[in-house]
């Protein structure tokens, strides 16, 4: 029908792009790639090196202490844990974890500051919603290639893929945990002199909280979520086992990694989830 | 000089703010305005001032704009258009900084639903001023600890306002704005969301506290009762206009125009008008002068049955009736002394009527209105009555 449009070269522009971009700033890749990589293999390291009892134990005394000293979840984190440790998937589960940890983290320490940015300029916020939609429901796959041509294979594009994905809840969960504070107690911290600074920090920050925090939790859960897809760039940990079941089609180490993968989430989305209650 | 004067201040919600102001200055309404821009008038060339130590109470029924009106004040919201001197400082054109200082040292404001903060205990609520002030911990936790005092609340400094009932926590609201001493308090609707019985407590508490501190106070409400009850002067708005300012007996009286009129035909005038309001001049008799003869004459050109008697300085002596000068003139006494009575009822002249009732009930004789000992008016159950129904004859002066 509109064949009188020639094809637009959108995918030879992105790809020249994608090169332009590898090119310019592998001044900055190459960095990350290296110190960042070294840093995340030895944090792994680290993890792997503690007994594994010590770590199960000290799980099942967060859990038990965070849950308002209640058996369930620390029973459970036991349990899960000892049976991971028995399928043999303890260091895979270190990987995962690790890799988890660092991207929630990366993801709260960006989300967070650009949530309060949406929150105060409109135009900021008109800026952003799109992005994030993008972010959220572009398939990962498809940022897999160039995160692999910035940043080569391993644990680093994992995490670059996991913050576009796992990111944007922190972000919109900010932003509106900040606009839903009423208006009464921002009139409030206005009418007594505070600054921009004080009234964010003393008045909308810790209302915003819990919603803040809810926001974290779905992103920890996403970050979780994109274990098996970051394997598929050579992210090490449980989502290896799952990809390489999914290839040979044996469903049983693929049930006993999947599960793996469950027990993990459960006992962080458990985790944060108090970690919010009991301070909000 | 008056600590807030407001001149000129309007502010219009919209886009066409220009045009709007054009059609304002062309004495168009709020709702031809509306119709022809699209823009809400908030508040329409406003200008009123308050005295230090006053208690300035500007009431309006929702939609008046009254609230917008006293965020302009602390340019919570900004003004369209005009003047919100401060202490002098013109608040409407200062910049940040200056704006920020002001709030800081002159103006305290007390919220409807208390806009405390959930998270922070009492004492850190009431610190809060302080606290963005930069005053360090010790000082800003003892003059909050004062504060708090003050309002009765000195044993709840470590629970948080979920804990408080809701008249409890607007004493918080209260204490957190009293805890950095500022000149003028803004109160926005302050009691509105307090049960009735609650509510007054909380008018009497602050009338009390009033007392002792003589701060300026801003006062929002919806409610005429109350306005009527703690203003020293009163503000009506209606579509964002001063409909009529006035003292809470001027309001009563002589309403402006039949708004106002309509406004304040329900109002318990008992509780409002005082002894002064409803007195009428006294038929008197001079004791320094005359004797029986004058007075049983006097009594006799107005029909009445007994007299109030002064001296030459309008000093109350007492009151003879008619029966006791009639046998006075037949037994030949000359001096009023000798029958004068002095069981007289009297009040001062700013007894609220509502306390008049019961001793006019009792007596045979109107009651006597004094000031000092002078006798400025008096009292009879008509006077009441007419009062009661809101007769426009009644006179505020003697």
């Amino acid at each position: 029908m509109f064949d009188f449009l020639p094809q637009i070269p959108l995918a030879d522009w992105v790809d020249d792009f994608t090169v332009w971009i590898t090119n310019t700033f592998s001044f900055i890749f190459n960095p990350i790639r290296n110190q960042f990589g070294d840093f995340m293999s030895w944090t792994a390291d680290q993890l792997a090196s503690i007994p594994p009892v010590i770590v199960i134990l000290l799980v099942a005394v967060l859990a038990f202490f965070i849950t308002g000293k209640r058996y369930g979840l620390a029973i459970f984190s036991i349990v899960g844990l000892v049976l991971v440790y028995n399928q043999g998937l303890w260091d895979e589960l270190m990987n995962t974890f690790t890799l988890v940890l660092i991207s929630s983290l990366l993801s709260v320490i960006i989300g967070v500051p650009v949530g309060i940015l949406m929150s105060k300029s409109k135009v900021v916020e008109a800026i952003m919603l799109p992005i994030l939609d993008f972010m959220q429901t572009m398939p990962a796959f498809v940022y897999l290639i160039p995160a692999v041509a910035f940043f080569s294979i391993g644990m680093v594009p994992g995490v670059f893929a996991s913050l576009i994905f796992a990111t944007p809840p922190t972000v919109r969960f900010t932003n509106l945990g900040i606009r839903q504070v009423s208006t009464e107690l921002v009139e409030a911290a206005e009418a007594f002199g505070s600054t921009g600074f004080q009234r964010l920090f003393k008045v909308e920050l810790p209302m915003a909280k819990g919603t803040i925090m809810a926001g974290i939790n779905q992103t920890v859960m996403l970050a979780l979520s994109m274990v098996v897809i970051a394997s598929m760039i050579g992210a090490p940990g449980l989502g290896r086992p799952v990809l390489s079941a999914l290839q040979r089609a044996q469903a049983g180490p693929g049930f006993v990694a999947g599960l793996s993968i469950v027990i993990l989430a459960i006992i962080i989305d458990r985790i944060t989830q108090n970690l919010n209650k009991s301070k909000a | 000089m008056p600590i807030i004067e407001v001149e000129n201040l309007s502010k219009i919600f919209g886009k066409n703010v220009k045009e709007s102001l054009q059609l304002l200055d062309d004495g168009k309404k709020k709702d031809e305005i509306l119709k022809q821009t699209g823009d809400t008038v908030g508040v329409n060339r406003v200008s009123f001032e308050v005295e230090q130590g006053e208690v300035f109470v500007i009431m309006g029924l929702s939609g008046s704009g009254k609230s917008t009106l006293i965020r302009l004040v602390n340019r919570l919201i900004e003004p369209t258009e005009g003047s919100v001197m401060i202490d002098g400082e013109n608040l409407a054109t200062m910049n940040k900084e200056d704006l920020r200082r002001v709030r800081r040292e002159k103006l305290s404001m007390v919220f409807q639903n208390f806009g405390l903060f959930p998270f922070r205990t009492i004492l850190e609520n009431a610190e809060y001023g302080l606290e963005v002030q930069g005053i360090d911990k010790k000082e800003r936790a003892e003059k909050a600890k004062n504060a708090l005092d003050l309002v009765g609340l000195g044993d709840y400094i470590n629970q948080y306002p979920k804990q408080l009932s809701g008249g409890m926590q607007q004493r918080v609201g209260l204490a957190r704005a009293l805890a950095n001493d500022p000149e003028v308090l803004l109160m926005d609707e302050a009691f509105s969301a307090l049960d009735p019985l609650i509510r007054k407590d909380m008018q009497d508490e602050l009338l009390e506290l009033q007392q002792k501190m003589k701060k300026t106070i801003l006062f929002i409400t919806h409610d005429l009762d109350e306005a009527l009850r703690i203003g020293d002067r009163i503000a009506l708005m209606k579509d964002g206009v001063i409909v009529q300012i006035g003292t809470p007996e001027d309001i009563l009286v002589n309403p402006a125009n039949d708004y106002v009129e309509r406004f304040v035909e329900d109002v318990d005038r008992s509780k409002v008008l005082t002894a002064e309001n409803i007195m009428r001049r006294p038929e008197t008799i001079n004791i320094d002068k005359h004797g029986p003869r004058v007075a049983l004459e006097r009594m006799g050109e107005e029909g009445l049955s007994s007299i109030y008697v002064t001296d030459n300085q309008r000093m109350l002596k007492g009151y003879v009736t008619a029966e006791d000068a009639a046998r006075a003139r037949k037994n030949e006494i000359r001096n009023l002394n000798e029958i004068l009575k002095t069981d007289v009822p009297t009040v001062e002249r700013d007894k609220p009527m509502q306390e008049i009732f019961e001793m006019i009930y009792d007596s045979p004789i109107p009651i006597a209105v004094v000031d000092n000992g002078k006798l400025v008016g008096i009292i009879i159950r008509g006077s009441i009555l007419a009062a009661l129904a809101g007769e426009s004859e009644v006179q505020i002066n003697v």
